[in-house]
C-alpha cells in the first residue's frame, strides 16, 4: 500500500480537498469520495465515454486520470451543469428530444457536449458525430442525441427552440 | 479496472524528470496522457513502482517552426496537433492523421510523445513520423541525441530509446510546398487501431515522381518502411502499372500477426489497398 496524499480541486464551483493513494482513478474519488455518482462506469478500455467530465477546459475520461493529476484542477461534471434549479441547455434538449433512455451514458454524454458546443458553437451533424464519437450509447442509436445537441447548440446561440418529436410537438399546437 | 499500487511523482522540470528515472530506474515508467500505460495498468499487465509524470512540464509543450523544420514537444496532445493553424498549413498529413486517432476525449490526453515511445504497432503515429521523415530528440543522462524516425522502431513496444531516455521533442522537415500526402486507415470502427493503414508524402516533378515516402501500419511487429515499394516509384509516373507495381512490393514487406481484425492475408491484401488509396490521394493532391 502506497502513502497516501491530499489532492485538492475545484468541483462544480466549490473546493475539494480528497485523500487518496495515487493509483485512484479520478471516477472512483468523485463517486465515492465526494459523492457526485453521475459519471458512471461503463468499461475497463476507456471506450465508453461513461465516466466523462470536464477538466480544465477540456472532455477527459475520469476512468484514465489519477486523482493526483488532478491536483489544482477545475472539474465539472453533470451535477453542475444546471444553475440555480434550471437546466442547462443541453438537459432540456436532452430531455425534449428524447435523447436518453436508460440515463447511464446522459451523464457523460452532456458534459462531452458540454465541451463540443464551446469550441464550436453551431456544430453540422457530421461534427456532432465525430466529436461525440469517444461516447457510447445502448439504448437511443444517437440520432436524438444529435437533435438533442442541436436543439441546445440553438438554445445557446439565442435561437428558438422547439422539439422535433411528432407527438409532442402535436400536444403543444394544440 | 484498479491498478496496482504505486508511488506518484509529479516534477516540474526536465532536469527533475531525468534526476527521478535515474533514481527509480527500472522500477519506474514516465505517465505522460496516460492513454496507453493506465489501461495497462489497470489490467494489470503493467505494474510499475513508480510513476513520473511529465504533465507539469511546460518545456514538452508547443508546436513551431524552426528554420526548415517543426518542432513539437513531446506532451503535445492529439487534439492540439488537430487544432494548431501552423500543422493545417504546414503539415495537414499530422492534422488528417491525429484526426483517425481514437477520440475526442483521448485526444485530450494522449500525447505525440507517449504515441511515438509506447510503439504499439497498432498506433498511428509511427508510419506518419516514418513518412515524414521526422526525427525524436532523446534526452538522458549523458545528454541529448536526435535520432531519425526510420529505424527507431525495432519491435512490438521496443524503440531505440533507452530506459534512462525521455524523448521530448519530435522534429519534421517541413513539407514541401505542393508534397501530396494521404494517411489511409482501415478500422472497424471509430476510435480502433488500424486493421492496415498507409501514410504516403509524395511530391511530382511534371508526369513523374520526384520522391515519395510509404510507411504501413499494423501490419508487422513495429511500423514499416516501403522501401522497395518507393525505390519503384521514384523517377516513375504514378500510372497504373506502376500503382499495381508498388502495391505489390508494399504488401511483400506486410507480416502482420492474426487476430480478431482479420488473419494475415486480409491484413496483407488491406495493407496493399491502403497504398493504393493513400497513393491515389497523394497524387491528386500534390502540386504538378
Amino acid at each position: 500500500m502506497s502513502k497516501k496524499v491530499m489532492v485538492s480541486f475545484t468541483l462544480n464551483g466549490a473546493s475539494a480537498d480528497v485523500v487518496v493513494e495515487p493509483r485512484e482513478l479520478l471516477i472512483h474519488t468523485l463517486r465515492e469520495k465526494c459523492l457526485h455518482t453521475g459519471p458512471h462506469i461503463g468499461c475497463e478500455t476507456s471506450h465508453c465515454g461513461a465516466c466523462t467530465v470536464d477538466l480544465n477546459g477540456a472532455s477527459v475520461k475520469s476512468c484514465t486520470v489519477l486523482t493526483v493529476q488532478a491536483e489544482g484542477a477545475t472539474l465539472v461534471t453533470v451535477e453542475g451543469l444546471a444553475n440555480g434549479g434550471e437546466l442547462h441547455a443541453l438537459q432540456e434538449g436532452f430531455m425534449q428530444e428524447h435523447g436518453l433512455q436508460c440515463g447511464f451514458c446522459t451523464p457523460g454524454m452532456l458534459t462531452r457536449a458540454y465541451r463540443l458546443l464551446q469550441e464550436n458553437p453551431d456544430p453540422s451533424e457530421e461534427e456532432i458525430r465525430y466529436w461525440m464519437a469517444g461516447n457510447l450509447c445502448r439504448c437511443t442509436g444517437y440520432q436524438n442525441i444529435v437533435k438533442a445537441v442541436q436543439y441546445a447548440a440553438r438554445k445557446l446561440r439565442g435561437e428558438a427552440v422547439e422539439t422535433s418529436h411528432p407527438l409532442i410537438a402535436e400536444t403543444a399546437s394544440h | 479496472m484498479i491498478p496496482r499500487p504505486f508511488e506518484y511523482h509529479a516534477p516540474t522540470s526536465l532536469p527533475e524528470a531525468l534526476s527521478l528515472l535515474d533514481q527509480y530506474g527500472d522500477g519506474a515508467k514516465l505517465l505522460a496522457g496516460g492513454h496507453s500505460l493506465l489501461p495497462m495498468m489497470k489490467l494489470r499487465f503493467a505494474a510499475p513502482d513508480h510513476l513520473i509524470d511529465l504533465g507539469r512540464l511546460a518545456e514538452l509543450k508547443g508546436i513551431r517552426e524552426a528554420g526548415d523544420e517543426i518542432r513539437i514537444g513531446a506532451m503535445t496532445t492529439e487534439n492540439e496537433l488537430i487544432w494548431s493553424p501552423l500543422l493545417q498549413r504546414a503539415c495537414p498529413l499530422l492534422v488528417e492523421g491525429a484526426r483517425l486517432i481514437s477520440d475526442p476525449q483521448v485526444r485530450y490526453r494522449g500525447t505525440l510523445g507517449g504515441d511515438i515511445s509506447h510503439a504499439d504497432p497498432g498506433n498511428d503515429h509511427p508510419a506518419l513520423m516514418i513518412a515524414l521523415d521526422a526525427s525524436f530528440v532523446l534526452v538522458g543522462p549523458h545528454g541529448e541525441r536526435v535520432v531519425p524516425a526510420d529505424g527507431f522502431f525495432i519491435g512490438t513496444y521496443a524503440t531505440q530509446m533507452a530506459p534512462s531516455e525521455i524523448l521530448t521533442e519530435i522534429r519534421i522537415p517541413t513539407p514541401a510546398p505542393g508534397a501530396g500526402y494521404c494517411y489511409a486507415k482501415l478500422k472497424r470502427k471509430t476510435g480502433d487501431f488500424a486493421t492496415a493503414a498507409c501514410a504516403v508524402v509524395l511530391t511530382m516533378q511534371a508526369d513523374t515522381v520526384r520522391d515519395v515516402r510509404i510507411a504501413l501500419t499494423n501490419v508487422a511487429q513495429a511500423a514499416l518502411r516501403a522501401t522497395d515499394a518507393e525505390a519503384a516509384l521514384r523517377g516513375a509516373p504514378l500510372d497504373a502499372a506502376h500503382l499495381d507495381d508498388a502495391v505489390r512490393r508494399a504488401m511483400a514487406v506486410c507480416d502482420p500477426v492474426e487476430d480478431l481484425r482479420g488473419d494475415v492475408e486480409y491484413k496483407t491484401a488491406m495493407a496493399g489497398e491502403m497504398t493504393r488509396r493513400a497513393l491515389t490521394t497523394a497524387l491528386a493532391r500534390a502540386a504538378h
